[in-house]
Formats: structure tokens, sequence, C-alpha cells
């Protein structure tokens, strides 16, 4: 907001005591409640003029507290934000930014925790981003308001409280790249979103067992960085793909069908698939016990890529006492 | 009271009507030639609240409309010629043949775009009011939308956000009674007036008569002035009605949805026709002036026909292009 005064910046809950998980802490105070306000509970009516604003010199940045509401946005979203610049033979572009947070666990069930990512990377005119990592969120975010069309970002919201080293200043990453987090030789593992952080843990596991994984954080989902990918499955001969959306339809169905076609001859095994299952998330604690894919799932997968014949021996973790919160620090209640 | 209205000022009313109508039954006479490959919904007999709204407006205030969007398009100032070629889906189309009559724009003359969506070209309507606002900018925006509009949520939530922020909004309602072939008693209750609704809102709220060129300069200069000069958001329902087919170029009153009478009787209130006859009456040398006029347009309209005609489809591939304003 300080490098562009067109930047707008609102959503429910923007100004209020708690900012949006802290996220817009103080910057009402600072840029002005032009500039920085809470909005009726209108998702769709919100969307649409944050198109409007944009088309006319605004750069806005919107917020959603739960992807799931913003569902009531979709005809903004898909039939004015993706479409305004193609549909008018590219005379305008459309410059907004649609932070929606996803919630897992703690009861959030089946209405608080949808991963769609699949839906909106599905629109051609829409770049759909997935930061995983502090600097990321800081750098792609900082990105998408300044990309001269229409971004969704789904933020995880147990990764809000990830630590990581974050560039001071003006720091900006590139949207449509993946990043290779850990190089390896014998799979590679392209995740997404939360399932980065378990895809880290698999590898730990997976490096005791003697095995070599890549990990490669996906980071966007339309586009997709298939250069990235394919060089490393040419590589490595095997793909396992994590992604924290329902299975059918996936962003891991499609990395899987587009990579078998164009690497089809580079692979080794068939490639395998880790996502939720095609079921709402329950609310009740005992019934998300094994409800979520997680570092174990991610070890089998590659062990079936690998066609091991004996089990990855996977430690009970230590780290995480409670399935449904993603550490201490999350006290509910969403 | 009736301000008095010039000579001058009723020919160029007459002339934005008249433009509206030939050009809208030049696309009637020539749709079944087939080379206008689009949904097309004509907006004859809905000249009279464009073109008095026109004469209130600069080419610096917004505009945004509907899937009945020509005549909203050429009474702000749209280019004939670019509209047509459209239709025609031809590269020299206003949207370069991406969006067809249902999706229109001229930026020269901040013609927003058209939506084919019902209710989906309000919400950006007032974003284009808010990103004014936040420019300290007194240009104002009209927002036309049709009775089937305020039947969608998308209209309650953008005018409740107009009146919040007081936004220089000018909502138009032309009223004709149908939602496509649906009339207004299945889709609202008895006695329902829209203008009332619009009120309960938050808007301030007129009722004209589409019909009578008079009243409906009356209500939108008041409404107008109102709105540039910061009185917050305003509502004009307009009562008007649509001669033709909801889509199409054909009349339709023999389906069964709606009485040959009623028609009729709209067309014997015929705006244009209104207007003609008072100004022939009452100006000197009204009839010539009145040739003048209609010659003159029904050259641009057939010369515009002739530019489409003459235009090339876009390269097939420049459909795989402008996706994205920057692509990654």
């Amino acid at each position: 907001m300080m490098a562009d005064d067109a930047v707008i910046c609102y959503g429910l809950g923007t100004t209020d005591p708690r900012a949006i998980f802290g996220t817009t802490s103080g910057l009402a105070d600072r840029f002005g409640s032009d500039r920085v306000f809470d909005m009726p509970t209108s998702e769709n009516a919100m969307t649409g003029i944050g198109v409007g604003a944009a088309i006319a010199g605004s750069k806005v940045l919107m917020t959603h507290q739960r992807l799931d509401f913003f569902l009531l946005a979709m005809d903004q979203l898909v039939n004015s934000a993706a479409k305004w610049h193609y549909m008018f033979g590219s005379q305008t572009n459309v410059p907004i930014t649609i932070r929606l947070i996803v919630g897992r666990g703690w009861g959030q069930g089946p209405t608080h925790s949808q991963n769609l990512q699949a839906w909106f990377a599905h629109t051609p005119g829409l770049k759909v981003i997935i930061p995983t990592s502090a600097a990321d969120a800081k750098g792609m975010l900082f990105e998408a308001i300044f990309d001269p069309d229409p971004v969704v970002m789904i933020e995880h919201r147990w990764l809000h409280n990830s630590i990581g080293n974050v560039p001071s200043g003006r720091h900006s990453t590139p949207l449509g790249k993946a990043k290779i987090i850990k190089e390896g030789r014998d799979v590679t593992v392209v995740a997404l979103s939360y399932l980065v952080v378990e895809a880290l843990r698999a590898e730990s596991i997976l490096s005791a067992n003697g095995i070599s994984a890549e990990i490669i954080d996906l980071r966007s989902a339309n586009p997709i960085d298939w250069p990235t990918i394919q060089n490393s499955v040419r590589k490595t001969g095997r793909l396992v793909v994590a992604d924290t959306g329902f299975k059918t339809c996936s962003i891991a169905s499609e990395v899987i069908a587009r990579t078998s076609l164009d690497c089809f001859a580079s692979l080794k095994t068939a490639p395998q698939r880790v996502a939720m299952p095609d079921v709402p998330e329950p609310t009740s604690f005992g019934l998300t016990k094994d409800f979520h894919a997680d570092a174990r799932d991610i070890c089998k997968a590659v062990s079936n890529a690998l066609n091991l014949e004996t089990a990855i021996e996977i430690p009970c973790s230590n780290d995480i006492t409670l399935h449904d919160v993603p550490g201490d620090w999350f006290k509910g209640p969403f | 009271m009736v301000y008095p209205v010039d000579a001058a000022t009723s020919l160029d009313l007459y002339e934005c009507m008249y433009l509206i109508r030939v050009t809208e039954e030049m696309i009637a006479s020539r749709y079944s030639e087939g080379q206008m490959r689009c949904p097309t919904h004509l907006s004859i007999g809905q000249e009279a609240v464009p073109a008095v709204l026109s004469q209130f407006i600069t080419t610096n205030d917004y505009a945004v409309s509907t899937h009945r969007g020509h005549a909203h398009y050429l009474a702000k100032g749209g280019n004939l010629p670019a509209m047509i070629a459209e239709i025609y889906g031809k590269e020299t189309g206003c949207s370069k043949g991406k969006g067809g009559s249902m999706h229109l724009i001229d930026l020269s003359v901040n013609f927003m775009g058209t939506s084919a969506i019902v209710g989906n070209s309000i919400p950006i309507g007032v974003g284009l009011g808010l990103r004014a606002q936040l420019a300290k900018s007194d240009q104002i925006t009209v927002i036309y939308l049709g009775d089937g509009a305020v039947e969608e949520g998308a209209f309650y939530e953008a005018a409740n956000f107009a009146v919040i922020r007081g936004l220089r909004i000018l909502f138009v309602c032309e009223n004709n009674l149908y939602s496509v072939y649906s009339p207004l008693d299945c889709r609202q209750p008895p006695n329902r007036k829209i203008a009332d609704l619009a009120r309960a809102i938050g808007l301030k709220s007129y009722w004209t008569n589409g019909y009578n060129t008079e009243e409906c300069r009356e209500t939108l200069k008041v409404a107008v002035e109102d709105v540039r000069s910061g009185g917050g958001p305003a509502f004009v329902e307009a009562a008007t009605y649509r001669y033709r087919e909801h889509c199409g170029p054909n009349y339709d009153n023999d389906i069964g949805y709606r009485l040959v009478d009623e028609c009729e009787y709209w067309q014997s209130l015929d705006p244009l026709i209104s207007l003609r006859s008072s100004i022939t009456e009452t100006t000197q040398n009204g009839l010539e002036l009145i040739a003048e006029v209609e010659e003159r347009v029904n050259r641009e309209v057939s010369s515009a026909f002739q530019f489409a005609l003459s235009s090339n489809f876009p390269d097939p591939q420049k459909a795989f292009e402008g996706v994205y304003s920057k692509s990654l």
C-alpha cells in the first residue's frame, strides 16, 4: 500500500479487532478508511465491485476468512473477473487479488475446510497461487497485487504460524513458478499448500530409509510450472503428487495426467496421487482421526512408486500430539 | 413543472432515438441472413430512456449495461460501425469479435461493458463509482438494469454498498414487464413498486414514464444533477416496453405469453412518433429538420453495416490470445 496509492484492501473483518488472523492489523490506521475497510456481508457484489474498481484503476486486495463463503461470488469471479480482459478484446484488465483462507481440523467441518484450488485453476483467465513458506506468502502476494490479472491466492490456515526468513522491504516472487525445496534422485514429490509440510516430514523419513526424494512446492496451480516438474520427473522417473483438494479432478490429477502425456517414456512406474478423499470433511474429532492425507500417506505412495517390497518404517510422530491441530499454537475456534 | 425544451434539444433527442431505432430495425431485417451469428437482444421500443439520459451525462461519466445493451451503447456515444462489426464477429468489432452483441465496450466514451448474466454488471458499475470516489472525481456511473435484475441478490448487495459509501451512482431500471417470457406477476408480488423497493434500500428513488420523453427528461435531469452534486446514489424506474421477442429479430406476440393488444397499446404511444409529431408541429421547418436528421442517420447506419460486412473475421489464432493481460 506504500508502494502505490491505487492499492485498496477490504474484506469482512479487515478492520475488526481480530484483523483477519492479524494479517491486516493496523492497515486502516496507516492508510485510512477510504483504502482499507470492512464490508457488508455481500461476497458476490463486493467481488464485482472490486472488479469494477480494478477496471477503472484501483489495485484491489480482497480477503475472505474462509474460502467456502466466497463460493457465493462465483458469478463475479468466473463471469466478470476472469472474462473482462478477454471478452472485450484485451482493452481492459482486472488487477484484483483475492485471498481465500482454508480451514482444517478443530471441527471446521464440511463448509469451513474446502481446498477448491482445482475449481479456480479450471477457469481460464484466473491465476491461482498457493504459497506455503512465509517468504513466498509475502513475495507472491506482493507480485499478485501488482499483476494486471485476477489472482486467487489460497492460504491454508495451518500455515499461518509458519516461521521462516522473510526478506524485508519490497520482496516480490514471480508467479507461476514451482520451487524445488529439496533435491533428490529417486522420486519426484510435487506437493502444494499444507501438504508441502507433510512432504518435508515424509522426506526425512524416506531419507532415513535410504530413499532420496526431490520435493517440489507447486506454489502455483494456474499456470502450472511444467518445466520444473517435468525436468525433475525426467531425472527421477517417478512421480508422487500430494494435494489438499478432493481427489477427483484435482490439481494432482492434472499434474499426473499432463506429466504422463508429456513424459510417458521417462516414467518407470505409475504416478501416485495423495489427496483428500472425495468426501466432505466431517466435524467430529473422532471422525477426522484418519481423514487427512499426511506424511505417512506420502511415504506409502513413494513406496508404491518405487515398487518396494518391504514397507518403509514410519516412526510415530512426536511433534503433533493431537491430529486436528497444526501445533500447540492453534487453540481454535477457527 | 416542465422545463422548456428548445427545438435543438428536441431534435438531438430525436436523432439519438432514431439512430437506435433504425440500427435495431436494420439488425432485425438482416438477422435472418445468418451472418450475425450471436444471441441479439433488440431495444426497439426502449429507445427513449437512454436517449434522454444521454442529454445529461458526459462522455467522461461511466456506464455499464446488460444483454440488451445496444441502445445504451449508442446513447453513450459508442462507435456505431464497431458495434455492428462486433455483432457480425469481425476483427474491427468493438470487442474484436470476442464478445458479440452481449459484450459491448467503448472506452473512448467510458462505456465500460455489458454483461449477458442478469445483474452481473451492477456490482461492476458500483466498483467504477467507488474508484471515481477514491480518485475524487465527480463523474457519475450509470448502471442500466431491467426489472428481472432487481430479483437478483447482486442488486441488493451492490445498491447497499453504494448507499453506505455515498457513491455517485445512478441505477436506471428499465421495467419492460418481462424477464424473457416470464411476466412480472409470477416474479414479484402484486402491488410491488420496484422504485419503492429501491427506496427502502436507501437509494433516492424515482418512477418515470419511459414512453413520455418530457416526463422522462424531468426525472432524469433531477436525478443526474442530484447524484452529480454528491446527493448520494439514486434509482430511476422507467416504464417501457420491447416490441420484439426477448432474443432475436421477430415479433413474438403469437406464442402466447403476452397479448397482441398489449404490444399494440404501447406501440400506439411510441415515443419516437410522438416526439417527431411534436417537433414537426411546433418547430419552424420541423419537417425539413427531421428529414435532414433521418437522412443523415440512415446514411450512418447503412455505412456502418457496409463497414461490418466488408471487414474481415479475426484470424482464428486470435481466439487463443488475450486470456491474460500478462501471460506467465
